[in-house]
């Protein structure tokens, strides 16, 4: 590790970096051209080419978010971003092709381990693009496809035409027009109509390189009746520069089919993490969103579902946790469009040593939806008094039949709470530890086994040094 | 530091002319109280008269201020030791309002206790079978393993949980404030016999106001508690007498 990040790093352990050694890598900054550039070389079909340059010029066109955190927001220097860098000719199936340096990265983090383990699938992408891809022969036997975005699109442009964009359209925010510009890697799945992918399918997104911007694109449809469970882990090093990622996930729950979307997302703290996620549940449709971020250092994410068909369900569960200097800006937003649809989120907020977090909430109920159920709560946890932490909910709702409850929480721990752990052996440190990993299990209890210890123990790192 | 607890005798615990004052107010005016090793301890008194205050300051509550006197456990001064510290040396509190830890599971937090507290390394198996012995008599469903600690819990069940604590932290020194209130008939026929089997080579203080449960766990000593003072200390008959007299009487 170098000096510059070592002393940035902290107690980050996924904070180291590796030599970069680029194949390509474009010039900093973005114009028409490295948009067109970016497509030409990925050798896409023209009307992803003309997507993308629409989308440059509602990005350029369209203003920073007035909301949110701005003058964080203000600071991000556009001009000073790689928007490709490709580090590998190509995207492996086999483990040890993959380029050493990238290998042991991935070992590091435990990727070839976990695939063995517990997943149906695994993608793992460095800066831009995906090095590596497998997904086990059952599956794929079973007519699932999961790909990288690129590969889908190579493979199966019908498909990925027929539904790119529809989730999210480009002009839906500055953030999305960027991403899809320049969008790059991500996965794309499709589940046949009645097939059950048992085990979760997981990709790895890893930033490398300094000032790098990563853009993923994730597109998942889950025909009629089927289900997938996808999982995301994200870390990067850390610089005294700032990388960016912007990601879009659109996910497509046909009649009866279920997708769950979980993420942890650890980014150093010198990452913006700026990602638009979205899904469409058709008539009985599940979308669940679970999504946890610990690191960062700006986060606005606000996972989304459309409740477009009859009987379809909504369920976002999330967790921030905003350490010093950071800002998580998270929430959820629902649209029930359609009657007797039911939606549930849950949002659970630490914020220690002056670090910031918000809930943003969007819950619509339109006029002829009928019956609709939904359910809020906020708990935010305050570790001492110089965090923050702020609730922005919204309710519109145009049909009195609704059925609407929200709860909103702020504790902190309580001396009493720390006593009894203590009196238990529990030191100060671990009994914060365990408080704090208790206030996040609803949460928790709801990613894989290998996740969810993974983040306990990084919660408890965290309460490390948590005493003054 | 040198560790509590490592001179072991039959003397368990050790209070000198104790003063305590909590915010500026004194609560404790000078107790002195001596635990050996067997012996049962049983404190009566007012409510609002200190007892809880002592069992906190015994287990080291940063709130509450030693303005004078000393504390020995094990033969050691225990000022100076954090109260995990003083947990790992073997003292334990059943809490009179133990507090709720959501999201924490019993079965966890047990374990975790059992690997703090107990000097011997208690393996996965070894742990199992004393938990099920331990919950099997004092009849606790298996099912509250997988709840969270405290939460939820009905009065009874939380004072339960305290007593499963004890038989498997098996400290030298149990304090229990008000382990009998809130507890049914049956279920304090249970919590005796627990503390009765844990009672038997360890230091026990016990608080309580009732005469109930030292009819099943037999005091050596009683004290009764006014104001911050142990106004008058006797054996296991003095109970009988503040049972039938009340407090007004040893006023001066
Ligand atoms: N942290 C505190 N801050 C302020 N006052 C306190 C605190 N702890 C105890 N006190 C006061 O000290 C006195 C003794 O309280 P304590 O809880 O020890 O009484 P007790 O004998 O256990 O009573 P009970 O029988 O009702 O349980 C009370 O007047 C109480 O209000
Ligand atoms: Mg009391």
């Amino acid at each position: 590790m170098s000096e510059d990040a070592s002393n940035a790093v902290g107690d980050y352990k996924y904070g180291f970096h590796d030599p970069e050694n680029a194949t390509i890598r474009f010039d900093k900054g973005l114009t028409e051209q490295v948009v067109r550039d970016i497509s030409e070389l990925k050798n896409e079909p023209e009307w992803m080419t003309e997507i993308r340059v629409k989308a440059y010029h509602h990005f350029m066109d369209r203003p920073m978010p007035n909301w949110g955190n701005c003058s964080m927001l203000d600071s991000i220097d556009f001009d000073n971003v790689t928007y490709f860098l490709r580090s590998s000719e190509q995207t492996e199936k086999n483990w040890d092709d993959v380029p050493d340096d990238i290998k042991n990265t991935f070992d590091r983090l435990g990727i070839p381990e976990a695939e063995q383990k517990w997943l149906g699938g695994v993608t793992a992408q460095y800066e831009s693009e995906a090095v590596y891809h497998s997904i086990r022969e059952d599956l794929e036997e079973q007519g699932v496809i999961f790909l990288d975005m690129d590969s889908g699109l190579k493979e199966y442009p019908e498909l990925v035409k027929k539904y790119f964009c529809t989730v999210v359209p480009y002009a839906d925010n500055k953030f999305s027009a960027l991403n899809t510009a320049v969008w790059s890697g991500g996965s794309f799945i499709y589940v046949p109509k009645g097939v059950h992918v048992e085990m979760p399918v997981q990709a790895y997104f890893r930033i490398n390189a300094k000032n790098m911007g990563q853009f993923v694109r994730t597109l998942i449809i889950a025909d009629e009746g089927s289900s997938i469970h996808y999982v995301e882990g994200c870390t990067a090093p850390t610089y005294s520069t700032d990388s960016l990622h912007s990601a879009v996930v659109e996910l497509i729950a046909m009649d009866g089919a279920k997708i769950r979307y979980s993420t942890v997302q650890n980014w150093s703290a010198n990452v913006y993490n700026l990602v638009t996620k979205r899904g469409i549940a058709h008539k009985n449709a599940v979308v669940e969103w679970v999504d946890g971020n610990i690191g960062s250092k700006l986060t606005m994410k606000y996972p989304a579902v459309i409740l477009k068909g009859e009987g379809s369900h909504a369920e976002i569960i999330s967790v921030a946790y905003a350490g010093e200097g950071q800002h998580q800006d998270a929430g959820a937003k629902v649209h029930h469009l359609a009657s007797n649809t039911t939606s549930n989120i849950l949002s659970k907020s630490i914020s220690k040593n002056g670090g910031r977090s918000s809930y943003r909430g969007l819950l619509k109920v339109n006029p002829k939806a009928h019956g609709c159920r939904s359910k809020v709560v906020c708990d935010a946890l305050m570790l001492d008094e110089d965090s923050r932490s702020d609730t922005y909910p919204t309710m519109e709702v145009s049909n009195s039949s609704a059925d609407l409850e929200h709860e909103a929480s702020v504790s902190k721990i309580s001396g009493d709470q720390l006593f009894y752990l203590m009196s238990r052996g529990f030191s100060e440190e671990e009994a914060m530890g365990l408080i704090v990993n208790g206030f996040f299990e609803p949460f928790t209890r709801e990613l894989p086994m290998e996740y969810a210890v993974e983040l306990n123990k990084l919660l408890e790192l965290e309460m490390e040094g948590a005493i003054g | 530091m040198e560790h509590i607890g490592e001179t072991m005798s039959d003397l368990i615990l050790d209070i000198r002319n104790l003063h305590v004052s909590v915010e500026g107010k004194e609560i404790i005016k000078g107790i002195n109280l001596t635990i050996n090793s067997g012996e049962i301890h049983a404190i009566m008194g007012r409510n609002g008269s200190g007892k809880s205050t002592l069992a906190h300051v015994l287990m080291g509550h940063p709130a509450y201020e030693i303005t004078k006197g000393e504390i020995s456990f094990l033969g050691k001064p225990i000022e100076d030791y954090d109260v995990f510290e003083r947990a790992r040396a073997g003292m334990f509190l059943s809490f009179q309002y133990p507090p709720s830890i959501p999201g924490v599971q019993v079965g966890n937090f047990l374990k975790k206790s059992v690997n703090n507290v107990r000097d011997e390394n208690v393996k996965a198996r070894e742990f199992r079978k004393e938990l099920n012995s331990a919950m099997e008599k004092l009849e606790m469903d298996r099912s509250f393993l997988s709840r969270y600690v405290n939460d939820g819990f009905s009065g009874g069940e939380k004072k339960r949980l305290e007593m499963l604590q004890m038989m498997l932290l098996k400290p030298s020194l149990a304090l229990l404030d008000e382990t009998d209130s809130g507890l049914d008939i049956d279920a304090l026929r249970l919590v005796a016999k627990g503390i009765n089997e844990t009672a038997e080579n360890i230091g026990v203080l016990l608080i309580t106001h009732y005469q109930r449960l030292l009819d099943l766990v037999k005091p050596d000593f009683v004290h009764a508690m006014i104001d911050g003072k142990f106004v008058k200390s006797g054996g296991a008959e003095l109970a009988l007498e503040l049972e039938s007299k009340g407090y007004d009487w040893l006023e001066a």
